[in-house]
C-alpha cells in the first residue's frame, strides 16, 4: 500500500469532518439570536432544493451542460412517481421502492 | 428502579426509530457505494485504501471525485483541497441540527458529527422536530455500516447490481428526498417558497459554479432572503392588526 494515498485520505478525513463538526460542537441553541434561529430552521428546505433540483435531471451524466434526454426524463418520471405517492401521503420507503420500480418497469419496456 | 428501565425502554426505541428510519438511506447507498468499491478497484487503490475512504472520510460526492482526480493523475494535497470545498456545505446543516439538538454532551456531538451527511441530515431535519442522540445513533449506523459494508462487497465482487437495477436504483435518494420534504411543502407556504427559490437558484448556480458552491450559494441565500420577507409580511400584519385594535 502506497503511503502516499493513506495519508490524502486521512486529510481528505480531516477537511470533511471539520465542517461537520465545528458548528455543533461550537454553538450552543440558547444563545442563538432568534433572527439567526429562523435562518437556520429554513435551512433543511432550502437544501433539499438545492440536493434534488438540477442534480436529479443529471443523475448518470452528472453535468447540466451535458443534459441528455434520456437522463432528463429518468428524473423526471422517477420524481414525478416520488412526488406524486409522497403528496398521497405513502411511506417514504414505499416513495423510494416505487420509484426505483416504475423506473425499472419503463427501462425494460422501452 | 421501575423509572430506570423505562427511560432505557424510550431510548432504545429512539435507537430503533432511528435505524428504521434509516433505511431509505440504506437502499440508495447500497448501489452507489458497490459502485464506489468497484471503481476504486478499476482506478488501482488497494482494498485498504478503498475501505479506509469510505471509513475515514465517508462522503459520496468526494469520494467518486478523488477517484477521478487520481485517475488523472491529481496531487493529493489539490484532492484534499477539493473535498474541503465540497464539503463546506455541511457546515450550514451540522448548524441547522445544532440549533435543534438536546444533547448538552460536547463528546457525543463532536460523535454524531462524524455521521452527518445529506442523507442522515435530511432525514433527521424532516422527520422530527427534536434531534436525540439515541435516534441520531441508530440513524447514523444504519447509514454509515451500509455505505462502508457495500464498498467492501463492490471491490471484493468486481460487480455492481444487474445493468437495468443499477441504473433505476440511481433514483433512490432523490426520490427519498423528495419523500421527505413533500409533506411540509404541503402544509407550510414558507417551506414551499424557500424550496422553490433554492431549486431555481441551484439550478442556475450550476451552470456556472461547481455543485458544492451551487448548493452553499443557493441555500444560503434562500433561506435569509425568505426569512426576511416573512419577517416584513409578518410585521404589516402586526401593524394592521394593531392599526384595527388601537385605530380611531
Amino acid at each position: 500500500m502506497d503511503g502516499k494515498w493513506l495519508w490524502m485520505i486521512l486529510g481528505m478525513g480531516a477537511v470533511t469532518y471539520i465542517p461537520r463538526m465545528l458548528p455543533l460542537v461550537a454553538m450552543k441553541a440558547e444563545g442563538i439570536p432568534p433572527f439567526l434561529q429562523g435562518i437556520l430552521k429554513n435551512v433543511p428546505y432550502a437544501v433539499l432544493g438545492a440536493l434534488i433540483f438540477p442534480a436529479i435531471f443529471v443523475i448518470h451524466t452528472g453535468d447540466l451542460r451535458h443534459i441528455t434526454t434520456g437522463d432528463f426524463l429518468f428524473g423526471l418520471i422517477g420524481g414525478a412517481v416520488a412526488f406524486i405517492t409522497a403528496y398521497l401521503g405513502w411511506n417514504i420507503i414505499f416513495v423510494v421502492l416505487s420509484s426505483i420500480a416504475i423506473l425499472t418497469l419503463s427501462s425494460a419496456l422501452f | 428502579m421501575l423509572s430506570h428501565s423505562s427511560a432505557e425502554k424510550v431510548k432504545s426505541g429512539d435507537w430503533w426509530s432511528g435505524v428504521k428510519a434509516g433505511i431509505p438511506i440504506a437502499i440508495g447507498y447500497m448501489p452507489i457505494a458497490l459502485t464506489f468499491g468497484l471503481l476504486a478497484r478499476t482506478t488501482g487503490l488497494t482494498f485498504a485504501e478503498a475501505a479506509a475512504m469510505s471509513l475515514f472520510v465517508y462522503a459520496g460526492a468526494s469520494q467518486f471525485m478523488a477517484l477521478q482526480m487520481i485517475a488523472g493523475g491529481t496531487g493529493p494535497l489539490e484532492i484534499i483541497l477539493a473535498t474541503f470545498i465540497v464539503n463546506i456545505r455541511h457546515f450550514l446543516m451540522t448548524a441547522s441540527i445544532g440549533e435543534r439538538m438536546k444533547e448538552p454532551s460536547r463528546l457525543k456531538r463532536a460523535l454524531i458529527a462524524y455521521g452527518i451527511t445529506d442523507e442522515t441530515f435530511s432525514v433527521a431535519s424532516l422527520n422530527r422536530e427534536c434531534v436525540g442522540t439515541s435516534y441520531m445513533g441508530g440513524l447514523i449506523v444504519m447509514a454509515y455500516g451500509t455505505w462502508n459494508v457495500f464498498t467492501w462487497i463492490g471491490y471484493a465482487a468486481g460487480a455492481s447490481l444487474p445493468g437495468v437495477l443499477q441504473k433505476s436504483m440511481g433514483i433512490a435518494l432523490y426520490a427519498m428526498f423528495i419523500g421527505l420534504v413533500v409533506p411540509s411543502l404541503k402544509k407550510e407556504r414558507k417551506a414551499l417558497a424557500i424550496f422553490l427559490m433554492s431549486a431555481g437558484l441551484s439550478t442556475l448556480l450550476s451552470f456556472f459554479l461547481s455543485a458544492g458552491w451551487a448548493i452553499v450559494w443557493s441555500t444560503l441565500i434562500a433561506a435569509v432572503a425568505v426569512e426576511i420577507l416573512f419577517l416584513r409580511k409578518k410585521s404589516e400584519v402586526d401593524k394592521k392588526q394593531a392599526g384595527g385594535g388601537y385605530g380611531r
